[in-house]
């Protein structure tokens, strides 16, 4: 996907002003924070639960290595080929690769991110290799020529109306507008493909490093087909998917989809270990497994490790109100809201993502709603102490951050400041109480006027309480 | 030096461990966190009073219809009076575990073989169900084609009583104890196919079976 990072601001700014976005997404928000609020009342471990998943994802991650080989080992064993990718290039090489040995013509893909990561259809289709995304969602951006907006569901942007137009463009049939209907129509349209496609690809959602065993959580159904039907199946994951055992994945399960959208459970969970064995009437003959680095490794061994924890359910997003009202294009990469936040800047550097750590109201929501107990307003801090750090924020405001800091380790030049200071925002107030313009910061009173403060400091109010004045 | 092997060693170096490759105590200690098999906390109805009534309860939250019969023998009539109340062909591709029913009595035309991409209807076993989730298990085997699951618009679904169990986790013991490692697929179906990808509107019946009925027999 084409890194757009860089202009959150000018995206956001357009995204908010874009009328038939702000009914979509609207449309969106109550479901999926409804659902989850519901399947998280019903479960009654909730916490419990949270706490194991995080401790499983820790273990995995405390020893990646050791966890990785044993997978690597375990689906060897089973007739997979293991390959491994340090960058994004090698990853479509790699695969690429694979199709053109074997004479594939036509690939079926199951969602993926990862894939979205390295631009993996466009390595295919370089290679004049035919790629159809087989997830409805995916299916729909791929005729739209459009990246996914958020990581669970990918065409949450499009109305019913814009999908119907892209469904008469690509099938050529009457237009329809009955979702039911559209769904049924891009079904058959796509049962050809799953029929005739050479090699099928798909993400994991996680490996089993017990069982060497890659698995995919689908409600169409899609995976099942690409992973089945194909006479190659090759799976693209990042290495940060590894989890010890099949315990360990029916743990994560159970709070995956009810965070998602609040499901209990996926229609289907797909655990595939190795290529069709003998006798099998279906399966590929060759299974393909590309553990995939691209920047995954730059989290590893201090605070922002926890980040890897995440198992991709989306539910950050949803209940942040950054996302709900931007949508996922104005992140300007694959993974938006939260998790992007964090994700986009250490992937593709700080400095092309340096609006991403700054875009958040740091409610909190976002960290109450990870499965796996991810803490994603800390890691934002994080990188924004990077940003002042690398120098990367405007210099105006590392004058104003340095001036406070210097300025707060003194408690009489603080209290000194912070005295004129509230009695020139008492002035600034003037007979209404409101602040209209504050200089240098417009940006803030642009929409809405700051209320001035009483122009006496808390600390100075507080010793008057203390002393029983009145 | 491969990327292996440099994946591997920026893992340490990040981590703090000496060398470039896990050692073999590393790997014994990560083999031994495995084999714990550690279960995580399960909500209170994992472990339902009335397993089969919980079975039933998820099957119907997730569009999962059902039908109880007397014994195996009884299959083929259920499976008439399914396909006619929903105005199907009495024809069907399936499992060769229950070619030797009499299929003839029951007015079906039973095919012992995987279903194909023109099959209306597929009829399958399964390994187990499990309560907790309404969920059937299916492990791929020579004589049980995944495909006869998933590409006809209609799975049934013989889901033995005596293999009902509470949870997932179940399955995975029950999958070592029986068959030892996972063969190639294993494949849990909870409902028919489903998809909310235009507008976030659920619609059944997205690329697998628009409906799935489960026969249980004792």
């Amino acid at each position: 996907m084409q890194l757009q990072s860089m202009f959150f601001k000018q995206r956001a700014t357009e995204k908010l002003g874009d009328e038939l976005l702000q009914g979509n997404m609207r449309k969106a928000k109550g479901k999926f924070v409804d659902g989850r609020a519901k399947a998280v009342a019903e479960f009654g471990v909730w916490e419990e639960a949270r706490t194991h998943a995080a401790k499983v994802r820790d273990r995995a991650l405390a020893n990646l290595d050791a966890y990785l080989v044993e997978f690597e080992r375990k689906a060897t064993a089973r007739g997979a080929v293991v390959h491994w990718a340090e960058t994004a290039e090698d990853a479509c090489r790699i695969i690429v690769d694979i199709a053109a040995r074997n004479g594939v013509r036509k690939i079926t893909k199951s969602k993926s991110m990862v894939s979205e990561e390295v631009n993996l259809n466009e390595a295919f289709e370089a290679a004049g290799m035919q790629v159809v995304e087989t997830d409805l969602g995916e299916y729909i951006l791929q005729l739209a020529h459009e990246p996914p907006s958020h990581i669970v569901a990918p065409a949450v942007h499009k109305s019913k109306e814009q999908v119907a137009d892209l469904f008469v463009a690509a099938h050529g049939k009457p237009r329809l507008t009955e979702i039911p209907a559209m769904t049924r129509e891009a079904r058959e349209a796509l049962r050809e493909h799953f029929l005739t496609a050479d090699m099928g690809v798909s993400g994991s959602n996680f490996i089993i490093a017990e069982t060497g065993t890659t698995l995919t959580v689908t409600n169409e159904g899609n995976a099942d087909m690409v992973t089945t039907l194909p006479r190659i199946h090759c799976v693209i994951t990042g290495i940060e998917k590894v989890i010890g055992t099949l315990e360990d994945f029916a743990s994560l399960i159970r709070l995956l989809p009810r965070s998602a959208i609040g499901q209990t459970i996926a229609n289907y969970h797909t655990l595939t270990t190795g290529p069709k064995m003998p006798g099998d009437v279906d399966g590929p003959e060759q299974m393909h497994v590309v553990l995939v680095d691209a920047g995954r490794t730059k989290l590893l061994g201090g605070a922002m490790q926890e980040m890897l924890r995440c198992i991709r359910c989306g539910a950050c997003m949803n209940h942040c109100p950054v996302y709900q009202n931007v949508g996922g294009h104005a992140y300007g990469w694959v993974y938006p809201g939260p998790m992007g936040s964090i994700l986009t800047p250490v992937y593709v550097g700080l400095e092309n993502a340096r609006d991403l750590p700054n875009a958040a109201t740091f409610c909190g929501a976002c960290a109450v709603a990870c499965p796996v107990k991810i803490p994603l307003p800390d890691l934002m801090r994080k990188l924004r102490e990077q940003q002042f750090d690398r120098k990367l924020r405007p210099w105006p405001e590392r004058v104003v951050i340095a001036a406070w800091g210097f300025a707060v380790t003194r408690p009489a030049l603080y209290a000194l400041l912070s005295r004129i200071g509230a009695r020139v925002a008492n002035w600034m107030g003037g007979r209404d109480g409101l602040i209209h313009a504050l200089p240098g910061i417009d940006g803030w009173t642009k929409g809405r006027d700051m209320p001035a403060p009483a122009g006496r400091t808390f600390r100075d109010l507080y010793r008057q309480k203390e002393s029983g004045r009145p | 030096m491969s990327a292996r092997e440099n994946i591997l060693a920026r893992i340490r170096q990040a981590q703090g461990r000496p060398g470039a490759a896990p050692g073999e105590a590393e790997l014994a200690s990560v083999r031994e966190e495995i084999a714990r098999h550690e279960i995580g906390p399960l909500p209170p109805f994992a472990h339902a009073p009335d397993r089969l009534a919980q079975f039933l309860g998820e099957c119907e939250r997730l569009g999962t219809t059902h039908a109880r019969v007397a014994s195996e023998a009884d299959v083929p009539k259920e499976v008439a009076r399914y396909l006619g109340s929903q105005g199907l062909d009495r024809r069907v591709a399936g499992w060769h575990e229950f070619a030797g029913l009499d299929w003839a009595a029951a007015g079906v035309a039973f095919e012992d073989r995987p279903a194909a991409k023109d099959d209306a209807t597929g009829l399958t076993g399964c390994f187990c169900a499990i309560a907790e989730t309404g969920t059937v298990l299916l492990l791929s085997a020579p004589d049980q084609p995944k495909v006869t699951a998933l590409l006809p618009e209609t799975h049934l679904c013989v889901v033995r009583a005596s293999r009902l169990l509470d949870t997932m986790e179940e399955s995975f013991a029950l999958l070592r104890a029986e068959v030892g490692e996972p063969p190639r697929a294993v494949f849990y179906v909870s409902g028919p196919s489903r998809t909310a990808d235009i507008e976030q509107t659920i619609v059944i019946g997205a690329h697998g079976p628009y409906r799935v009925h489960a026969i249980v027999v004792p």
